[in-house]
């Protein structure tokens, strides 16, 4: 009862590493709140395969509910395992990656219990609240805390009177760490079939596909990434340069991206890949908070940009004040010249 | 096999402008305020559900939207690209609702219209981008669901089969009807007004958008097909407990206007001479190499 709870995803028996990341905040948050860490892990053949991948990070229980047809993923035997086992467990908090499962899954569960769910938050803490219409005093909710409305502010929501408080995490915002305090480590195997009914199979996964990722953006020590100021798809060309000699990768603001200059799986932002490169240089990039929330914990900072005056040069350690079709090209020709 | 197929679409302040009005001090979204847009996403959805039509005989598209008088609009638009219906749900009681509610209200209405084989919406709105509609209706109503639909490669004898867009892949999976499906940004794009559509159905309104001494009454009575639909909770036989506030479970507790820790930031011009020396200074302090 009252516990931690963390939905763990997987590729085949490979865990996700957005899971892992939201094991080491949901450990926190069960520490915060003197409860357990319990993780719940569907699939095929994962028995075995998948308990060292989670356990470390600090998880008092594991959950393996190991069936026929649990991978891949689809959404109704997923939803009824994780409804009946809330119903069970009576969980204070749940926890899943904002991926294209998470963001499936949950809030189909978040609908089945009548529990409120914020997607892709960018921190969590816990704290009081109090309403102002009845004056009543919550303690130890989970805030919610996530830049809405187009990135232009940032909301903190809290569940007052619904459990589980329910949560999505993008990849990358939150950092894995191994735990190294004491937790239990028990690992159980539940019996699908008290779960979930044959009913729920309808959906058939005809062919699924999944590709090694084209680029390593969330790992890249150096960022260049291009906003509305780098103006055209050829001025990307400039910044892919820039990170090629640099030896970094190349992101992208939404605005960029909408704009149809870079692909979408480089965005960077709230709704795209959070970074934390050792240095971070922001080719034309205005500061919107939603792509701020993505690479704010970047080391260096380099802003490029016409308008002196724009948001992302608060928070940049060095401020260009000019072109992206002039600076880069010279970027990159002194540290050719400066390098050897 | 006649279809019937619901397209949820959603009225969006323009979020790519935004000033600073944009917000009440309940911290809900001062709608007025902003220019209003047909959400990008459920133009790709309506764009799926136009191609079903056109590929088979006897599908009926209705367009469903929720929101003040004024997203009567979003009818309109998915009249003059095709669609052959759509229901406003309007009702103060609906105001203030999170997805929750918001679900709940959709799903009345889906019950209302009855006899719906596909509901298909956007995978989310550029307002709030948390994807979580879709998924909500489909569990109100009972129904499976596929997310994230990049093409519906085709409906017969019951079943849909769909492409749709995972992390790192795709996925073709087969669903029996009746289906709630998302689409992504990255399906097909929605066609054009079509100029005669247009003319047929510019004076369509919602009976809440017309006033008194609108000139174009005679028209709509002698026209019934530019009097749009429009419901109340109760015309959808609503819980109002499960609408609008009071049936959202997510409060916002505070929102604000971030101030970033501002830096101390060193000034450079565009000059061959900055430049130069902050290449130097970063491969001096091994920042980069």
């Amino acid at each position: 009862m009252n516990n931690v709870f963390v939905y763990i995803e997987i590729e085949g028996a490979e865990v996700r590493e957005v899971s892992q990341e939201l094991l080491t905040k949901g450990r926190k948050l069960a520490n915060q709140l003197g409860v357990e860490l319990h993780a719940v892990v569907i699939g095929t053949g994962i028995r075995g395969k998948v308990e060292e991948q989670v356990l470390p990070y600090g998880v008092d229980k594991l959950l393996v509910f190991d069936g026929e047809g649990l991978f891949p993923y689809t959404s109704s035997p997923h939803t009824d395992i994780v409804v009946n086992l809330f119903r069970e467990e009576q969980p204070q908090i749940c926890l899943m990656g904002a991926t294209v499962i998470g963001r499936d899954l949950g809030p189909r569960v978040s609908s089945s219990l009548t529990s409120g769910l914020t997607a892709d938050c960018t921190q969590l803490e816990i704290g009081p609240y109090e309403d102002k219409k009845s004056g009543r005093v919550y303690e130890n909710l989970l805030y919610q805390i996530r830049p809405a409305f187009g990135g232009n502010i940032v909301a903190t929501i809290v569940n007052p009177d619904h459990r589980p408080q329910m949560a999505t995490v993008r990849s990358g915002v939150m950092q894995k760490a191994l735990y190294e305090g004491e937790c239990r480590k028990e690992v159980v195997y539940p019996e699908v079939g008290r779960y979930v009914g044959p009913e729920a199979f309808v959906v058939r996964v005809l062919d699924h596909h999944v590709e090694a990722a084209r680029h390593n953006l969330k790992g890249a020590p150096i960022v260049v990434a291009g906003g509305y100021g780098v103006g055209s798809k050829e001025g990307f060309d400039q910044l892919f340069e820039l990170a090629k000699v640099l030896h970094g990768e190349v992101g992208g603001s939404r605005a960029a991206v909408d704009a149809g200059w870079i692909d979408n799986d480089r965005q960077i932002g709230q709704t795209g890949i959070t970074v934390h490169p050792k240095v971070y240089i922001a080719c034309g990039i205005s500061g919107q908070i939603q792509h701020i929330a993505g690479m704010q914990d970047s080391g260096i900072i380099i802003s490029i940009n016409t308008d002196p005056d724009a948001p992302i040069n608060k928070i940049a350690d060095y401020v260009i004040t000019g072109s992206v079709d002039e600076v880069v090209p010279k970027l990159i020709k002194y540290y050719r010249q400066n390098s050897k | 096999m006649s279809l019937r197929i619901v397209v949820l679409a959603k009225q969006v302040p323009d979020t790519r402008n935004v000033g600073k009005d944009a917000m009440t001090p309940e911290g809900t979204v001062n709608r007025a305020a902003l220019p209003a847009i047909f959400n990008p996403e459920d133009l790709n959805a309506l764009e799926q559900a136009l191609r079903i039509k056109e590929h088979q005989p006897d599908v009926e598209v209705g367009v469903l939207t929720m929101g003040p008088p004024r997203a009567g609009e979003i009818i309109r638009e998915g009249l003059y690209r095709g669609a052959d219906t759509g229901w406003l749900l309007t009702d103060r009681l609906f105001a203030g609702a999170d997805t929750l509610a918001t679900s709940y209200a959709l799903s009345a209405a889906i019950k209302k219209i009855g006899n719906v084989d596909l509901v298909i919406g956007g995978r989310q709105a550029i307002d709030g981008d948390t994807a979580q509609v879709g998924p909500q209706v489909a569990q109100k109503l009972g129904l499976n669901q596929v997310t994230y639909a990049e093409e519906i490669i085709k409906v017969e004898d019951g079943r849909a089969t769909i492409r749709r867009m995972i992390d790192g892949g795709v996925e073709v999976v087969e669903a029996p009807l009746p289906l709630v499906v998302t689409v992504n940004g990255s399906a097909a794009e929605c066609r054009p007004q079509n100029a005669k559509l247009v003319m047929k159905y510019k004076h369509a309104a919602c009976p809440l958008e017309v006033s008194d001494d609108d000139p174009r009454r005679a028209l709509r009575e002698e026209r019934p097909y530019l009097v749009l639909n429009q419901w109340s909770v109760a015309d959808v036989d609503g819980d109002p407990a499960q609408c609008g506030m009071s049936g959202s479970p997510t409060k916002v507790k505070e929102v604000q206007s971030i101030a970033f820790q501002a830096k101390e930031s060193k000034s450079l011009s565009a000059s061959d001479a900055d430049l130069n020396g902050l290449i130097v200074e970063l491969l001096n302090d091994k920042i980069i190499g």
